[in-house]
């Protein structure tokens, strides 16, 4: 089946099986490689991606589900080569990952959370990456790096929806 | 297309059937996806009850402020469906028809009384959600029927408040025991209305009708509410897992919707 997919502002065509994940496609037909597979039953959430902005994870939607829909991936946050962006800086300058397993992930879970709400609070900061599991930091410098980025973007007046 | 193939079934959000399917715990032949259909996403408050229809997304009715004003225990019980992100896909009707007495919003359904409208070619049934869920994870959906509408019952007293408690491994996940409670209150702060659910404890959840009942014409006192509880949990049998022994579960019930009545009182004697 062929699907039509927006990914990072990119049109892409792929030739998938119905039966094949977001995922798989992002990962295995667009060399998309920021998405990573991790539990694959939707627990871990380290294959999250944004769809309309809003976080979800990638390997409970299937490929031809996504036709339509505007996917940003961890690849397409940064405002350009070699530049990350603050949620990326952030996570570069609080430790925020060790790994770098589950980091992607958490990263677009946080630009969901920071594009709506600039001046979350802790536990708001905590709920939105709820769903993400990281086995090396202990979520301190996660949730450190995502406060910082809030009010880095809110002194620039960035929002995150637009890199 | 769904009589057609007795292995088909429908997919709208897939947070619950994905996993099953990744798990091979489901194999269905064909997947029938509703997720856009026009006309099967809304919240409609026709005064009586707020019809939600069954693709409406959890994280819509989590922030929508008729739901907020009209049913306050599904808003409160929102913030604890899955995560962020399986909210963002996850639909109302996908839950309720998953039948998973685990899950917070089949555990509203029973617990307020809602009524289910399901169509099958054509033709629209309703039932009551008390008598929809069957077992676990089983319900009395026919298998060439796709659920339309869940209807919520609102209170019209206005002193009326919730409270919701539940226990899990990771915050968000699965429960293994969970508590719903709304109850309305008269200006003396005496219980006129109540309703009370355990979820996940049981195969179904469980509506306490004996409790809404002596808690009536009476106001928030502990041990009683206690007795009350245990009384009508003293008989029923409790599920086991890996995580919770069924003992526990039956012991933490208690504990939980003791918790969730006391909130739901403390809730509607803060209204004027």
């Amino acid at each position: 089946m062929k699907v039509e997919l927006d990914i990072n502002r990119q049109r892409h065509t792929a030739d998938v099986e119905p039966r094949m994940s977001l995922l798989d496609c992002l990962r295995d037909k667009l060399l998309l490689k920021g998405a990573h597979a991790g539990c694959e039953h939707g627990v871990c959430g380290a294959c999250t991606v944004l769809v309309d902005g809003a976080a979800v994870r990638s390997c409970l939607m299937f490929a031809v589900q996504a036709d339509g829909y505007a996917i940003t991936t961890i690849e397409g946050l940064s405002p350009g080569p070699g530049e990350l962006s603050p949620l990326q800086d952030a996570f570069c300058e609080t430790h925020g990952m060790q790994c770098g397993y589950c980091t992607p992930a958490m990263i677009l879970a946080a630009h969901a959370l920071l594009s709506k709400n600039t001046s979350p609070t802790r536990e708001e900061i905590v709920d939105a990456i709820s769903g993400n599991i990281c086995r090396c930091t202990g979520y301190a410098q996660i949730v450190e790096a995502i406060a910082l980025a809030g009010e880095r973007m809110r002194g620039q007046n960035i929002k995150a929806d637009q890199p | 297309m769904l009589a057609a193939d007795d292995g088909a079934r429908v997919i709208a959000g897939g947070q619950t059937l994905v996993p099953l399917m990744a798990m091979r715990l489901a194999r269905p032949s064909r997947l029938i996806d509703i997720a856009r259909i026009p006309g099967l996403a809304y919240i409609r408050d026709e005064a009586q009850h707020i019809a939600i229809g069954a693709t409406t997304r959890q994280c819509v009715v989590e922030s929508d402020a008729v739901v907020r004003a009209k049913l306050p225990l599904l808003a409160k019980v929102m913030p604890f469906v899955g995560h962020t992100a399986t909210r963002a896909r996850g639909t109302v009707g996908g839950s309720i028809v998953n039948g998973d007495s685990a899950a917070e919003i089949v555990l509203v359904a029973v617990t307020l009384g809602a009524t289910l409208v399901w169509r099958e070619s054509g033709n629209s049934n309703a039932i009551a959600a008390t008598d929809f869920f069957l077992g676990p994870m089983v319900t009395a959906l026919p298998l060439t029927a796709c659920l339309a509408e869940a209807r919520f019952p609102v209170w019209s007293e206005v002193r009326t408040g919730v409270g919701f408690h539940e226990i899990n491994a990771r915050q968000s996940d699965f429960a293994s025991v969970s508590a719903a409670a709304q109850i309305a209150l008269d200006s003396e702060g005496r219980c006129i209305r109540a309703a009370i659910g355990v979820g996940a404890a049981t195969a179904v959840p469980l509506r306490l009708d004996t409790v809404a009942e002596e808690l009536k014409g009476q106001r928030y006192e502990e041990g009683a509410v206690r007795k009350s509880l245990s009384a009508a949990l003293n008989d029923i049998e409790t599920m086991a897992d890996l995580h919770a022994s069924a003992a526990y579960r039956k012991r933490v019930a208690l504990t939980m919707a003791v918790r969730a009545i006391a909130d739901a009182y403390e809730d509607a004697a803060r209204r004027p």
